[in-house]
């Protein structure tokens, strides 16, 4: 189980400071599966750091499964079982697709046929990929996918945390996507997704609406779905049809 | 062969004992083993200390090994080796020093191998520098090469050295004719108050000549890096350029890139970055488990493999 409990963060520049989140009490049960969704620049990015301990909450408290994980760095927390699925992937020059797959997966043997089954489950044939580098070759979608692909060679992840995972992937790719969602779900593993993708929504448990750095609404989709649509279409200073 | 002679053959060349094909085995300033095969004749210079290698026209899939090793204190030497691939050959010669310094007396291995690869020849040459040893003693290599490339000669070039060289001077010099094309891929790590310099000078003078030379370096500690690279184009041609080199510690890198056009149809491109491991990629890889300091290892590793 996953507590957040009245989680703040903020940032400050020469401007001043900005509060990011506030008060963020969230909980999410061994299991389950949820959807973070709500309008750009509300937090939601800044959440899923949070839970990985790529950034560090100003206050309040992170528990998972029961231990205080607040002060924990980056590592220990891998090592617990939370994954965390980048918005914008790493590249890395040298480092290739089958080394990436082989570090995620804990295994130093793992064969080509290993790293096909990782790779296959996200629509990439293995043989023209586990000897390229995780470099500026591959194309965003592409990079997107060994990324996912990674998440799915931790066998140890307990929690999954994905940023925006359909960011780039194409459609024909994005039945296989939600797929993997569905078969990690299957496997018994808590899952946390940000996304604005209806398609995914559909498939969550649950859907946490995230605007102005506050949780406005936690629910199933039917009743979160509407009012979302109002969150995100509004503007105060731009009314199309006025004039 | 000793231990140590043995460990320094398998770190240069990944060899574990004799070669097979031709091959000529430098130890201390001697040679303590060398055979010909049907198509390459190896023969001591007798003007200077070296070898020449003569590599018969059209020898195909043959390889020639011609690796250094030293491990007694205090020597100085200066080689000169010369190869002759004959025209249509296509090859593969690996050559490198590995010295063992047990002594605060330093070692300095200072070698020239000059290239005459023939119209249609391909050369693929392996080099590998490596130093060992608990000695205090200066582990000293200075390697020059001169490569001629005539019409549609190829030759790739890959030389690395990732350990225990105190203090290097490389200096790489390539003249091109028509459609002759010279690829260079180099590694380097330095640590400690380890210097190295590399510096590239290439003569694109044929019509449809290219090089490519890219270099990728790790500086840790308070180690120094010097890069030079001058590409001329003196005709239709192709030239490029690049320094890729990740910056840790208190180490210091520079790279002076020189391209210079003197045919209006030569097109020549530089690229140097250096830099220190992006953030995000630790983090990344400490995502999937690994400390920072094993994070740090698999990109050092993957970016000079």
């Amino acid at each position: 189980m996953l507590e957040l409990k009245r989680v703040c963060f903020g940032v400050r520049n020469e401007k001043g400071s900005k509060e990011i989140l506030k008060d963020v009490d969230l909980t999410l049960e061994d299991r389950q599966f949820i959807v973070i969704t709500g309008p750009n620049g509300g937090g939601k990015s800044t959440l899923a750091k949070l839970i990985m301990g790529i950034e560090r909450p100003v206050s309040g408290q992170i528990l998972f499964n029961g231990e205080d994980i607040t002060d924990w760095d980056i590592t220990r927390r891998a090592q617990a079982g939370i994954s965390f699925a980048f918005q914008q992937p790493v590249r890395f020059k040298g480092i290739t697709v089958k080394d990436l797959i082989r570090l995620a997966s804990g295994d130093k043997a793992l064969s080509t046929n290993g790293a096909c089954r990782y790779l296959s489950a996200v629509g990439l044939c293995a043989a023209d990929y586990v000897n390229r580098e995780v470099d500026a070759s591959l194309s965003g979608g592409e990079l997107k996918r060994i990324e996912i692909a990674t998440i799915i060679a931790r066998q140890t992840t307990k929690l999954a945390v994905f940023d925006e995972p359909e960011a780039g992937i194409d459609l024909w790719s994005f039945h296989k996507l939600t797929h993997v969602f569905e078969k990690m779900h299957e496997e018994q593993r808590t899952i946390l997704i940000i996304s604005h993708q209806e398609r995914i929504l559909n498939i969550a448990d649950e859907i946490v609406l995230i605007a102005d750095g506050r949780i406005q609404k936690r629910g199933t989709r039917d009743a979160i779905l509407p009012e979302l649509l109002e969150v995100s279409g509004s503007c105060n200073f731009f009314k199309e049809d006025e004039a | 062969m000793d231990e140590i002679q043995k460990h320094l053959l398998m770190e240069i060349a990944d060899l574990h004992g004799i070669p097979e094909g031709a091959y000529n085995i430098r130890s201390n300033s001697k040679s303590i083993g060398r055979a010909s095969s049907a198509n390459i004749e190896i023969v001591s210079k007798t003007d200077k200390d070296g070898i020449d290698i003569y590599i018969k026209p059209a020898t195909k899939n043959e390889a020639v090994h011609i690796p250094v090793i030293m491990d007694k204190a205090g020597i100085k030497e200066m080689v000169y080796n010369d190869f002759h691939v004959g025209a249509g050959a296509d090859v593969v010669i690996v050559a490198g020093c590995g010295i063992h310094c047990g002594s605060d007396t330093g070692e300095q291995h200072d070698g020239i191998h000059t290239f005459f690869v023939e119209k249609g020849a391909r050369v693929k040459y392996i080099e590998k520098h490596y130093g060992e040893g608990d000695g205090s003693g200066e582990r000293i290599m200075n390697p020059t090469t001169v490569v001629h490339l005539a019409e549609g000669a190829y030759m790739e070039m890959e030389t690395t050295q990732i350990k225990g060289i105190d203090s290097t001077k490389r200096i790489t010099q390539a003249d091109l004719a028509d459609d002759a094309t010279f690829v260079v891929h180099e590694k380097i790590m330095t640590h400690g108050r380890q210097q190295a310099e590399t510096g590239f000078e290439v003569e694109l003078n044929g019509a449809g000549s290219s090089a490519n030379v890219i270099s990728r370096s790790v500086a840790r500690n308070s180690s120094h890096q010097l890069f030079l690279a001058k590409i001329r184009g003196n005709n239709r041609c192709h030239g490029h350029s690049e320094c890729d080199a990740i910056i840790m510690d208190d180490a210091k890198i520079s790279a002076i890139p020189e391209i210079t056009a003197n045919h209006l149809e030569a097109n020549l491109i530089h690229e140097a970055a250096i830099g220190k491991i992006a953030g995000d990629q630790l983090v990344k890889l400490m995502t999937l488990g690994l400390t920072e300091k094993e994070a740090e290892t698999q990109i050092v590793n993957g970016f000079l493999k």
